[in-house]
């Protein structure tokens, strides 16, 4: 394994917790569009909030994957074949969630703004669900053929732990979401979401004890890395708590921030994991390496000068984005697009 | 359980067309509305005259549309290849990805971020500022042109690779000759080029549309209308000349992709012999030969190498030729022909589109002049309705070029290097592909309906509410009065 072959591994490993930072917050606010907003201001308000945003913040998954097409192509085919129907089933929520803003911006009948007020928060639901599913299986080993392909059955997708897995993530994103919320939009709603999420603080605390109790059961997290493992868990664990003292005390932005730190620690617990594999065979011998997954080094090498002149500038304007609409948008004034 | 004429490999090819044509109806014309909007804009900023800032916010209306299917039906594809075609992301990968990253990272990233910035920003920066926020989407969307038709010329006319004989895979040696190479820049202006052009006849035809509809917003329809059609125009000129270019380097690059477009199964032509071109045909797909044809003489000479005379290869023969070159790897059942009448078509479409595309800008131009009243432009109601009727006709252009392309390159998806056949995932099954298939099938339906129907509800409403707007701004007590 070379360091360019391990520096890539981070650096998707860097993209998918950007777009688990990022799309985290405004898959919660989505699925929030349908379970916390009260009427058309509201709703309005929490798609304003992330209106600016949400497609950037999709673009870091797209990286992501085309990150480990060009740097892993075998890991890249490998899982996306793999994984086909809950890839598949991503796919279609990140439509009709993808399109739902606009739609909802043009439709006129309550009718109509309510299918794709629904299509908003069922696909900002059915997402991350489905990623933390695909990633907890994936940890926890699949059967791989000789040839680094994956052949799973129903219950090696759908398992105990791949449930909780999925749950997770989606708790996760929701809270982060009401987070961001109650960092961007003024009146009644910014306290109904810190209401909601402080209930929801113990669920994701219990949760999150269950998913390292089945961590120890089903992987061999603490067998390999017993040290790292721990340490990033309790990490989890300290996010999560710091974000509800925080919340508790009204500090808005240290109760976002730790919820932030909350996925990426989730994120970077996973791939320390699979280090030194990409994927994870109930048959060892199976395991899909880095040093077999990657492109070659000359490929790895243009690549790596690409991504370090070009990921500042977008990291500077995308941070610009969230500096120009830093403003709070109060319910009943939210900007819409046309 | 499944009927074997459903095999992995055909679902996972009906997969990719269907996608792709979608996908291909939305970008090229979100591509388009992105430059025509920005033009609009940019007059707004020069001339000051609210007109162009109504006709920005109108249109960008449709261009928002636009927008957002192409961007949802574009992550399938970024997908597609590791779930329906893992095998060929395995072979590729050390080359095909680089293009795929490069263009989430470079375009797609502009794009979308700018199109926040521009969307929801009016009224609270600059004009000039506003404006070039939507200049960068455009530049951000012509980035990811070119970047997915470098990966795509790669499957067209590999080069810039080796195949490494240990892992079996191709292996990029030489970056700069992926992006060198020919067949990049004689697909990327054509199809950018049509791009702006999708975009110029859609204004313009729509624009028609409201006038037949007997709108009060005359002389907003006209100004919209001469935008679109002066485009239209100028990329009319351009696709003819990148895709006359195209099919002088077909013939040496794709031989048989060559002969399909124009019905050629027997060699013809000849060192001082004029070439014959066939208009109309139909041909017989297994005995290899014509079963009619209607010919005018000496125009594929003229066509194919700006001469009175010349030669080119009929299929037959290009087929035994690739039977001599490739048989030893890749064994002698193989079939290299493709299919004659749908590309034949298909070319024909993009080629009398070509001429309709002409005959309307000159005229449409002529018609909307200065000199003419409303009401002259306005009684030319069959004018109108040809108009209306070439709204559609780019997209036709756009599918026929892009089944041209991709149909044409059978039976490779790497030319000369990997067959489709080996390069479909071995572990997906047929019955996961068909339900994908099938859920796709019914989401395009959804999606192209709901757009069809909210462009034409935002027609049929015509601008008037944006003027609207523009009342409550001149309030004396609203804050930009101050300013």
């Amino acid at each position: 394994m070379s360091a360019l072959q391990i520096l890539w591994f981070v650096l998707i490993g860097i993209l998918f917790a950007g777009f688990f930072f990022l799309e985290g917050f405004d898959f919660g606010v989505g699925m929030a569009v349908k379970t916390l907003a009260k009427d058309d201001h509201e709703r309005d308000a929490l798609i304003g909030s992330i209106g600016p945003n949400w497609d950037a913040n999709e673009v870091w998954l797209i990286t992501a994957g085309g990150a480990m097409f060009a740097a892993m192509p075998i890991w890249y085919a490998g899982l996306f074949s793999g994984f086909y129907l809950p890839l598949f089933l991503i796919l279609i929520a990140l439509i009709f969630r993808g399109v739902s803003f606009e739609f909802r911006a043009m439709a006129k009948f309550n009718k109509a703004k309510n299918i794709w007020e629904w299509a908003t928060a069922i696909g900002s639901f059915v997402a991350p669900f489905l990623f933390g599913m695909i990633f907890t299986a994936l940890v926890k080993g699949m059967p791989v053929d000789a040839n680094f392909n994956i052949r799973g059955h129903f219950f090696d997708f759908v398992n105990l732990f791949s449930i909780v897995g999925g749950v997770a993530v989606v708790l996760m994103s929701y809270i982060h979401g009401l987070n961001f919320i109650r960092l961007k939009v003024d009146g009644d709603i910014r306290y109904r979401a810190a209401k909601v999420a402080k209930v929801l603080y113990p669920v994701l605390l219990a949760g999150e004890v269950v998913f390292a109790i089945l961590l120890f059961i089903y992987t061999d997290f603490f067998q390999n890395k017993p040290v790292i493992t721990v340490i990033l868990l309790a990490v989890i664990v300290l996010a999560t708590v710091v974000s509800y003292i925080a919340t508790l005390k009204d500090k808005e932005i240290l109760s976002f921030i730790a919820t932030g730190i909350n996925l990426v620690a989730l994120v970077t617990l996973l791939f320390v994991g699979l280090f030194p594999r990409v994927i994870v065979a109930n048959n060892p011998a199976h395991s899909v390496l880095i040093k077999d997954a990657s492109s070659s080094p000359y490929t790895l090498t243009i690549m790596t000068w690409i991504v370090v002149s070009i990921l500042p500038i977008v990291l500077a304007y995308q941070i610009w984005s969230y500096y120009v609409f830093r403003k709070r948008l109060t319910v009943g004034q939210a900007g819409g697009s046309h | 359980m499944i009927d074997l004429a459903l095999s992995v490999v055909s679902l996972a090819r009906f997969q990719f067309a269907m996608t792709t044509i979608f996908h291909f109806f939305f970008v090229p014309f979100s591509i388009g509305m992105g430059l025509v909007v920005s033009i609009m804009e940019t007059l707004y900023v020069i001339k000051k005259d609210e007109v162009y800032k109504h006709m920005t916010k109108f249109w960008s209306k449709i261009f928002l549309l636009s927008f957002a299917v192409g961007v949802v039906t574009g992550i399938i594809q970024e997908f597609q290849f590791g779930m329906n075609w893992s095998a060929y992301s395995r072979f590729v990968g050390d080359i095909f990805g680089a293009p795929l990253a490069i263009e989430a990272l470079v375009a797609f990233f502009l794009e979308s971020t700018f199109l926040g910035f521009w969307m929801f920003s009016w009224d609270k920066v600059k004009p000039a500022l506003h404006v070039t926020f939507l200049w960068l989407v455009t530049i951000g969307s012509s980035l990811s042109a070119l970047w997915i038709l470098i990966a795509n010329s790669f499957m067209q006319n590999p080069s810039g690779f080796i195949l490494n004989k240990e892992t079996g895979r191709a292996q990029l040696v030489n970056f700069a000759d992926l992006i060198k190479n020919h067949q990049v820049w004689l697909e990327f202006p054509h199809v950018l080029i049509g791009a702006f052009l999708t975009a110029g006849f859609v204004v313009a035809g729509m624009s028609a549309m409201a006038l037949l509809r007997k709108t009060k917003n005359t002389d907003f329809f006209r100004k919209s209308m001469k935008v679109g059609l002066i485009l239209g125009l100028v990329t009319t000129f351009g696709m003819l000349f990148t895709g006359d270019r195209h099919s002088l380097f077909l013939q040496d690059d794709q031989p048989m992709k060559f002969a399909a477009t124009e019905g050629l199964y027997e060699n013809v032509g000849g060192k001082n012999k004029s070439e014959p071109w066939a208009v109309v045909g139909w041909y017989n797909e297994k005995e290899h030969k014509p079963d009619f044809e209607i010919n005018v003489p000496y125009v594929l000479s003229i066509l194919a190498h700006h001469s009175l005379t010349g030669e080119n290869k009929g299929a037959n023969e290009i087929s035994k030729e690739l039977h001599a070159k490739y048989d030893k790897k890749f064994g002698k059942d193989m079939n290299y022909y493709v299919p004659f009448n749908a590309i034949f078509y298909a070319f024909r479409v993009m080629a009398v589109s070509a001429g309709a595309f002409l005959m309307v800008a000159v005229v449409g131009l002529w018609f909307n002049r200065k000199k003419h009243s409303d009401d002259f432009l306005m009684n030319q109601k069959w004018w109108l309705w040809i108009m209306s009727i070439v709204t559609f006709l780019p997209f036709a252009a756009n599918t026929g070029g892009w089944l041209v392309t991709e149909l044409g390159r059978y039976p490779w998806v790497v030319y000369g290097y990997l067959t489709i056949a080996d390069a479909v995932s071995p572990n997906v099954s047929a019955g996961s592909m068909l339900f994908s298939n099938i859920v796709y099938f019914l989401t395009f339906c959804t999606l192209g309906g709901v757009m069809v129907y909210y462009s034409a509800r935002v027609l049929r409403e015509g601008p008037d509410d944006l003027m609207q707007t523009k009342a409550v701004i001149k309030d004396p007590f609203a804050e930009e009065a101050f300013n």
